[in-house]
């Protein structure tokens, strides 16, 4: 069986198990775990930019996808308009001393000869502009949380379509990328690898405890959809006639409708960046970046700039990471900010980049659909397995009712373990990278 | 009115002795990630989930004597079941690097590769730490809670600020002083100890020189493990237990690792109680520092707190960050391959 009939038959079982999980289980779970499936797939995708191309290790996946989730956030809710009024000023004095600050310390790195003298000039200005922040913006905020607590206490957002957020997310996503990038790349690679891990951390803080700008832990509910609503649907003509004709139930049709509509919208961004992706690879560029993976030393004697390709790369990798992160929290239709978990967001992707096969985009996209497929489904098989095991075991005994409570756990072992031996006994992947040219 | 020596008492008792204690803890952490490093040439993911795994089993041998009536009267059962425990850790760390790491090194495999594969077992293990003894909160320790308590401070001096001191404090300092004397008798004096820093500053030289790579390697997953443990119980003891806080210290205890140049023990001792301190310092309220230290009648409005104790792990980021600015070989010049 050669190569590429092999790859169709990886996505013909897949599709067949979503088919399967369709006829089983219902056609709504199915197409539930298609949409997380595609958006898992573009995360992947963005990763394996990063370590399929380059070999950059980025352990901050989760902060990406998180700043892409406020993005959705900010770009579709409605300003609310009490916090304005009162607090409209204090937050223009805000923003007017962040922006000088980060003004300033550009203007200065620009400015001045590469040194110590430079990074310390920058670094007090960042500081400074810190300190004035604090003094006059902290009252701001305290004004801004006291508006109707219960229902706001936020700024708002800037109540433009929802989809003008996934760039912008993605916008977002790149340029704190670029900054951990242009600090740590060009150091060894694990140096990387922990400042991701810090700067993801971070993100998701400010998420949680920043009440003004996302309403931290009490969540934002009910961001506009970019899809008809199910009720809406159900009063339509057109579609009970639609329902009519197919002789289906209008209620039960109406949700998987919306779904199939965001599965088309999630599709054509998949398709599109794995199009841009694939051309990419395919180009001088993709070569290069491979060059500069297999052999940073001769990379470098053939004139290539190592740390500024590294830079490039992880800069647009994480750009696709903040628009899957948008795109998520469009589906979610909510910023949750204490669902952003490490093992959700950053491993198991890595875990899909790595199963799927480093350095070959099909890979990754087959990566996100199987590894997601089987997160889900792990913890109905989890329990079912622990009931099984224990099913010799008196009802009420201890040690039986601590295993099926611990089942849930055992998601976090499975993960590592398949990780592991994926990266042992695969470690090309199930589509590995082609590297002859035809 | 200013008042000095209560600022001071004061300073001492939310500042400088917490940041001592916390200081120990991410020192002992950070030396078993700059071992390793120096060692095995990666930088450990798993380490934070090593400690709690570590402590994990502490707290099974705590439970274990405390149900046979063991005691050590004032002093914390953990400090009886610290041995056990290392040893029950050291166990699972070396199987781990048979069934994982080993293969690595012998293909000779990038740094990212090991850390990668280290990521891996950091899942595994924190599994199996839940699956256990599962997400919450433990309180392991038992026997007296003070050394010094803040109100017999206050009649002792007559200040109006009083000090106290937990004898979790005491004996993290107590134990890491004798924890890395013995280390540095250990790496400077022992022949395994010096076979050990051979490897770390020249493989192929140490190789040609009829040094062991097995045994050395197999030592260091021991001082790891040992070293995991220790600071783990420690802090477990100080804070309580968490898997997830474990997690998250990861991030400092990498910090103090290259602040103080990784692969320089010396350094991870000093890098451990920079970040301690920072972060202490940092995100400690001064209001009422300022109200004692301000001569006169005014008084600080707000809580004079400089960073928000929410995010206190953006300290030890932001120390990270400054070091791969100025110094991307730490304070203490430490490997940079």
């Amino acid at each position: 069986m050669n190569g590429a009939l092999r790859n169709v038959v990886y996505f013909l079982i897949m599709a067949g198990l979503i088919v399967a999980v369709g006829q089983m289980q219902s056609w709504n779970v199915a197409l539930s775990i298609v949409n997380l499936c595609l958006i898992s797939s573009i995360m992947a995708l963005g990763v394996n930019i990063q370590w399929g191309y380059a070999g950059l290790f980025n352990v901050g996946v989760m902060g990406f996808a998180a700043l892409g989730g406020m993005a959705a956030m900010l770009i579709s809710m409605p300003p609310v308009k009490e916090a304005w009024a009162v607090a409209g000023g204090g937050t223009a004095i805000g923003l007017l001393i962040f922006v000088s600050t980060a003004v300033a310390a550009v203007l200065v790195y620009r400015k001045l000869p590469k040194g110590t003298l430079r990074t310390t000039i920058v670094m007090a200005i960042v500081i400074l502009g810190y300190v004035l922040l604090r003094i006059f913006f902290d009252p701001t905020t305290n004004t801004i949380e006291k508006v109707n607590p219960a229902a706001s206490g936020y700024l708002g957002g800037f109540g433009l379509p929802i989809l003008l957020s996934w760039p912008v997310g993605g916008l977002l996503a790149g340029a704190v990328a670029w900054v951990v990038g242009k600090i740590t790349l060009g150091l060894r690679s694990d140096y990387l690898a922990i400042a991701t891990l810090g700067i993801s951390e971070i993100i998701v803080a400010v998420l949680k405890h920043e009440d003004w700008l996302t309403r931290g832990v009490k969540n934002v509910n009910g961001l506009p959809r970019p899809v008809p609503y199910e009720i809406n649907l159900q009063k339509a003509e057109w579609f009970l006639s639609l329902c009519e004709r197919l002789g289906v139930d209008h209620v039960t049709f109406s949700s998987i409708f919306v779904k199939l509509c965001y599965s088309l919208l999630f599709l054509t961004v998949l398709l599109l960046i794995l199009w841009l992706s694939e051309r990419a690879l395919r180009s001088p560029w993709g070569r290069m970046m491979r060059a500069i993976r297999d052999n940073e030393v001769s990379a470098n004697a053939m004139g290539k700039n190592i740390t500024a390709r590294h830079l490039q790369v992880f800069v647009l990798g994480s750009v696709v990471v903040g628009i899957a992160g948008a795109m998520l929290t469009t589906l979610d239709g909510q910023l949750t900010p204490s669902s952003y978990q490490p093992l959700r967001f950053t491993f198991l992707i890595w875990v899909m980049v790595i199963v799927g096969g480093s350095g070959n985009n099909w890979g990754a996209v087959l990566g996100g659909f199987v590894i997601w497929f089987f997160w889900i489904e792990a913890e109905p098989m989890g329990i079912w397995l622990m009931n099984f095991i224990t099913s010799g075991m008196a009802i009420d005994n201890p040690l039986r009712l601590h295993l099926i409570e611990s089942a849930a756990h055992m998601r976090l072992m499975t993960m590592g373990l398949i990780l592991l031996l994926a990266l042992r006994f695969s470690p090309r992947g199930l589509i590995p990278e082609r590297t002859q040219q035809k | 009115m200013s008042d000095p020596l209560n600022a001071a008492a004061l300073l001492a008792n939310f500042v400088v002795v917490p940041a001592v204690a916390y200081g120990s803890q991410l020192a002992l952490g950070a030396l078993g990630v700059t071992l390793i490093y120096g060692i095995l040439r990666f930088s450990n993911f798993a380490h934070g989930d090593t400690m709690a795994f570590g402590t994990m089993f502490t707290i099974l041998f705590t439970w274990w004597f405390q149900s046979m009536g063991i005691s050590l009267g004032p002093l914390p059962t953990a400090l009886l079941a610290l041995p056990f425990a290392i040893a029950s850790c050291a166990i699972f760390v070396l199987l781990s690097d048979r069934l994982v790491y080993r293969f690595y090194r012998q293909q000779r495999a990038d740094p990212v590769i090991f850390v990668i594969a280290s990521v891996g077992v950091m899942f595994v293990m924190n599994g199996v730490v839940r699956f256990i003894i599962g997400p919450d909160d433990q309180n392991f320790n038992d026997g007296e809670r003070f050394i010094i308590k803040a109100r017999e401070f206050k009649q002792m001096t007559g200040l109006a600020e009083g000090i106290s001191i937990k004898v979790s404090q005491g004996i993290t300092v107590v134990t890491m002083i004798i924890v890395v004397a013995a280390l540095f008798w250990f790496l400077n004096k022992t022949r395994t100890g010096k076979s050990m820093r051979a490897y770390s500053d020249n493989e192929d030289l140490a190789l040609l020189s009829g040094i062991n790579p097995d045994r050395v390697v197999m030592v260091t997953w021991i001082l790891a493990a040992a070293l995991a443990t220790i600071a783990g119980t420690l802090y477990g003891l100080d804070k309580s237990f968490k898997p997830f806080t474990y997690f998250q210290l990861l991030l400092p205890i990498f910090a103090a690792a290259i602040v103080g140049g990784l692969g320089n023990p010396l350094g991870a001792i000093a890098g451990g109680f920079v970040i301690a301190f920072s972060e202490i310092t940092v995100t400690y309220a001064y209001k009422k520092f300022a109200n004692y230290i301000v001569p006169g009648d005014w008084k600080a409005d707000g809580l004079m707190q400089l960073l928000s104790t929410n995010y206190k792990f953006a300290v030890s980021f932001l120390i990270l960050l400054l070091v791969l600015l100025f110094r991307p070989t730490g304070i203490f010049k430490g490997k940079s391959v």
